[in-house]
């Protein structure tokens, strides 16, 4: 048997090229392409009355300047609508440059091509456009009130309206011994990778081919879009994602508009032009996730066990919806987590601002809804004086209840069912791991010494590897090289590695004979993208699946070769061998050899393959009627809905009795993405998430004025978490296997950063002792929570066990209403 | 107006990994653009063109410099080091894969203290000036060597890890004068669950 590789901590493959130098990123490419620039409108939402070039034409090293009237048939359309929706009644999209209107600081306006950036940028800044000032919409509240509109012919600002609703939410609520009224605010934050996003366009004028390269999610995306755009039949274009240094979500959005306009160019031009985008580019212009403002009503019993939930919230979409209402119905689905929520409706209103606009960022609108329902179960507990981690699992959906389905349809319009998942087997392995039942000696001890802690839990689930497919193509050359394409893409998931373990596994190769590609259109044109949590899940199977079609097929020639059965037949390390007798054998090569028969011999292993080398059956055709030439597989991967993989998540914070300082003391993590390829690359993905959740927690919001400008849009105002500020993580996982896939894989990139808001609200609720409702929560609105307190503005938790809470104080209760 | 096509260019040669390097540039040219662009020296990355996130780190004279806060008329005559110059350093050693790799880089691959490796040269060139200095850190030392660059992938998590280990990595090769390095289809150093009992307790 090969070396164990599926499962196996495996180092990664594409690191030594990663950590000499050797990536090749976006604007490490194309080093003698012109160069693009964009004149941003500095406006939040402003009509264009004139446009004046004319002191910038001088500049030298100028190669061309485009604003809207300049762009030809369907690049002067609006952007795509990506994913139309039913309730999406007023999508609106923009322009690639803009046409008469903006409706967003960092839209672009103009365009200008240069020898250099550094004079594209001297050309921008001599660009005057005119603008007519329009009332700015900013904020979920003003965008919800309707006084002015973004886009006139939306009502209310309204572009999405959608109710789910399962069970009969009004009698249940009306009939529940207990309810309770929570409103809840989570901010603004975004995905923010190191590398911004980018595109390089060449045009082969003497082919009519155009290359794309684009720091993308979505390569087949992006080639589709550009070919509809540029009315190019799409066998002439390709595109490639090279290295690409980090997406988490903002990159899956396309085409952006400069994905369209460069390619455009670079046609136009024959020249190849590039565009890099720069960091406060970054924070303007490309996409922002998570405000929303929610309203939850939940009725429970004496037990804790929730009856009916009502749920409202308000989107912020900001200025266009290109990507359709993928985030807040994400929102109002999984929100459920791993609990049953008894008759269920949920009401969302997905609004527009003159603000960046909103895509998925890693978690896509999931931790709003873990904040949501996981601030319900504390409020639960406190109001019953339960523990709040038994609360929970006296609402858990339970493994003899799987498949369990909601009754909603989810993101991807499929049923929301829950494949697997032991949820009191986490639960239990988290109160481990924390310490739950020994927390209230430490806090009495930390209380000693004058110190103030909390602690905090939240759970969720997260539907993960969502259709409609993926593909897996391999190649085994006569060398014995294994080559292996898959179309979704790769922002440092290790995907060249997690791929090879499985090719490795399925096919019985040396993991270094395996070479994977990813992202590249010429190499597997049929992909969706990677987003969702998927691409081990959808990928992943895929690869397997192609690799036991190109096994299968090594077997039968060899067998024919070697004159056994198949079934005898294993291959170990490379080797095709009879089974007990490893000395009756062939090298994969050999087979790949024997695949592909030959005319020409252009080297030693083609010689063998030649027509009058060796004996043959005259009777036979050289290939088989059935049989393509060449050791090849090719298989896809569709399932008919998402699996679903889950966790829980533990801190204990401390937070300064003086300052109001918050400290995380320690960060616990259980996480059950289904069987593991390879834990380290997993565990990888926990701690990164979880870097990204602290940050949204304690960190990162978009800070706009009344006016629309972004105040914050620099690494130096916009608060990232740097080693200082992340706690050591301690995680561990639970393997419960996906039944839907023959991998059993759930997917795991997302996972870590989806209930950090609502753990560590959880924990400082927890130190403080009244009610946390909004993320982030900086030390400054913390002290101000703790002066609305003192003077009694803000109510105490009625069972609070710390000792700082104010006895007796009236509580967030509605009374009960039956 | 001032007429651009007569940008004043300017000679200027750094010394880069050990060999004079010469273009020729505007006087606005950052050494960042001047490395990545004019020489074609890729490895180090731009993040936020205004010294925060620390991507650009490269070595000046020894000592870490953001590059994209310098221009390259400034690193006239001095000493550069870049991410593809670690790997020529003295006690970097060729991996099975033929990179030659510096302790630092070598710990990052074991340890996994790299994702989509865009930060990752800016973490090298960082820690490997840190360990001339420090050349046994505690954990604690560890995070707050790293603590002025950014990786938004990694979590910090396995990069503190990562600088331990190429403090370990570093001594044993200080007492050998080449030879191999392991870099294979290995286990990784340190990994998942062991992590679920390395916390410390508050
Ligand atoms: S690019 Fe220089 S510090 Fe960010
Ligand atoms: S590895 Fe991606 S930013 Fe650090």
């Amino acid at each position: 048997m090969t070396t164990q590789m599926f499962g196996a901590p495996i180092r990664r493959k594409e690191d030594p090229r990663l950590l000499t130098g050797g990536g090749r990123y976006l604007d490490d490419l194309g080093q003698h392409a012109l160069a693009a620039a964009f004149v941003r409108s500095p406006h939040a939402h402003a009509r264009i009355t004139d446009i004046d070039v004319t002191d910038a034409v001088d500049v030298g090293g100028i190669v061309a300047i485009y604003t809207w009237e300049d762009l030809p048939g369907k690049v002067a359309e609006p952007l795509p609508l990506l994913i139309p929706h039913p309730t999406l009644t007023h999508g609106r999209t923009g322009y690639a440059l803009a046409r008469d209107e903006v409706n967003h600081v960092g839209e672009p306006v103009v365009m200008v091509v240069a020898t250099d950036r550094y004079l594209a940028e001297d050309a921008c800044q001599r660009i005057r456009v005119d603008y007519e000032l329009l009332p700015v919409v900013v904020g979920i509240e003003n965008a919800r009130d309707g006084a002015h509109l973004v886009h006139e012919d939306a009502p209310g600002n309204v572009a999405a309206h959608m109710v789910q609703e399962t069970g009969d939410v009004e009698a249940a609520l009306a009939t529940a011994p207990h309810t309770l009224t929570l409103d809840l605010a989570i901010e603004r934050s975004a995905c923010m990778p190191m590398e911004g996003k980018g595109v390089y366009a060449r045009w082969n004028d003497e082919d009519g081919e155009l290359r794309i390269y684009s720091s993308t999610q979505t390569s087949t995306g992006v080639r589709a879009a550009v070919a509809a755009k540029l009315e190019l039949p799409l066998a002439k274009v390709e595109c490639i994602a090279p290295d690409v240094g980090g997406g988490f979500g903002v990159k899956i959005m396309h085409p952006w508009p400069e994905e369209v306009l460069v390619p455009w160019a670079a046609r136009l031009l024959k020249r190849e032009v590039k565009w890099a985008e720069d960091r406060r580019e970054h924070f303007i212009s490309s996409a922002h996730e998570r405000g929303q403002l929610q309203k939850v009503t939940v009725g429970f019993d004496d037990e804790g066990r929730v009856l009916g939930l009502d749920v409202k919230f308000w989107h912020d979409n900001g200025a266009y919806t290109p990507y359709g209402i993928i985030v807040p119905i994400i929102t109002s689905t999984q929100l459920l987590g791993p609990y049953k929520p008894g008759a269920y409706r949920c009401e969302f209103w997905s609004l527009y601002t003159n603000t960046v606009l909103v895509t998925p960022y890693r978690g896509a609108g999931r931790p709003q809804g873990v904040f949501a329902m996981e601030r319900t179960m504390d409020a639960i507990a406190d109001y019953l004086d339960l523990d709040r981690a038994e609360v929970r699992s006296r609402n858990f959906i339970l493994p003899e209840e799987m498949p369990y389905d909601h009754g909603l349809l989810f993101q991807d319009g499929r049923p929301l069912k829950y494949d697997s998942g032991d949820f009191p087997a986490s639960l239990d392995k988290l109160k481990k791991l924390v310490g739950w039942d020994d927390f209230e000696a430490y806090r009495a001890e930390a209380e000693a010494e004058g110190r103030k802690v909390g602690l905090g839990i939240g759970c969720y689930v997260e539907g993960t590897g969502v259709g409609p497919y993926e593909g897996g193509h391999i190649t085994i050359e006569t060398s014995g090289r294994v080559n292996v394409a898959t179309g979704l893409t790769t922002q440092g998931q290790g995907h060249q590695t997690a791929f090879a373990q499985i090719v490795a596994q399925e096919l019985g190769v040396p993991i270094e004979d395996v070479h994977v590609t990813t992202g590249d259109t010429r190499k597997m044109p049929y992909a969706v993208g990677t987003f969702a949590s998927r691409a081990a899940v959808m990928s992943g199977n895929a690869i397997a699946l192609a690799t036991r079609n190109v096994k299968a097929k090594a077997l039968r020639i060899a067998a024919d070769a070697l004159e056994v059965s198949e079934d005898d037949l294993e291959i170990v390390d490379g080797v095709v061998q009879v089974k007990g007798a490893p000395t009756t054998s062939m090298p994969l090569g050999t087979v790949a050899v024997l695949s592909n028969p030959l005319r020409y011999a252009f080297d030693d292993a083609a010689k063998a393959a030649t027509q009058f080398a060796g004996t043959f059956d005259p009777d036979k055709p050289p290939v088989a009627d059935d049989e393509e030439p060449g050791l090849e597989g090719r298989d896809f991967y569709s399932p008919t809905q998402a699996t679903f993989a889950n966790g829980m998540h533990a801190a204990i914070v401390e937070t300064d009795p003086v300052t109001a300082e918050i400290r995380i003391l320690r960060y616990c993590v259980i996480h059950d993405c289904g069987t593991m390829i390879n834990p380290m690359i997993v565990e990888g993905q926990v701690h990164g998430g979880v870097a990204q959740g602290v940050g949204g927690a304690l960190y990162e919001r978009m800070a706009y004025d009344e006016s629309g400008q972004l105040l914050n849009a620099s690494f130096m105002d916009f608060l990232m978490p740097y080693a200082s500020e992340v706690p050591h993580i301690e995680a561990d996982h639970l393997e419960t296997p996906s039944p839907l896939n023959p991998l059993g894989i759930k997917g795991a990139g997302e996972a870590g950063c989806i209930p950090v808001s609502a753990v560590i609200a959880s924990a400082i609720e927890d130190a403080e002792g009244f009610p946390i409702t909004s993320m982030p929560i900086s030390p400054v609105e913390l002290w101000e929570l703790r002066q609305r307190h003192e003077t009694g503005e803000l109510p105490s938790l009625r069972h609070h066990h710390g000792q700082h809470q104010t006895a007796a104080a009236p509580s967030r209760d509605q009374e009960p209403t039956a | 107006m001032t007429d651009m096509t007569t940008e004043q260019l300017l000679d200027v040669t750094v010394n880069v990994n050990g060999v004079p390097r010469t273009a020729s540039v505007p006087a606005r040219r950052l050494l960042s653009d001047f490395l990545r662009h004019d020489l074609q020296l890729t490895g180090t990355h731009v993040g936020c063109e205004h010294g925060v996130c620390g991507a650009c780190t490269v070595l000046v004279d020894g000592k870490p410099m953001r590059s994209c806060l310098m221009f390259a008329v400034t690193a006239q005559d001095h000493r550069v080091t870049t991410v593809e110059g670690l790997c020529d350093a003295p006690d970097a050693r060729p991996c099975a894969t033929g990179e030659r790799m510096n302790p630092v880089q070598q710990a990052f691959a074991e340890c996994h203290g790299l994702q989509c490796g865009f930060c990752t040269p800016g973490f090298l060139t960082t820690v490997t000036a840190y360990l001339e200095e420090n050349p046994a850190p505690t954990q604690d030392e560890a995070r707050e060597a790293i603590s002025g660059n950014l990786c938004r992938c990694t979590g910090y998590q396995n990069i503190v890890k990562s600088v331990l280990r190429a403090a370990e990595i570093r001594t044993e090769r200080l007492g050998e004068d080449g030879g191999e390095a392991g870099y294979a289809a290995a286990p990784a150093a340190r990994h998942t669950s062991s992590s679920a009992n390395g916390g410390e307790r508050a």
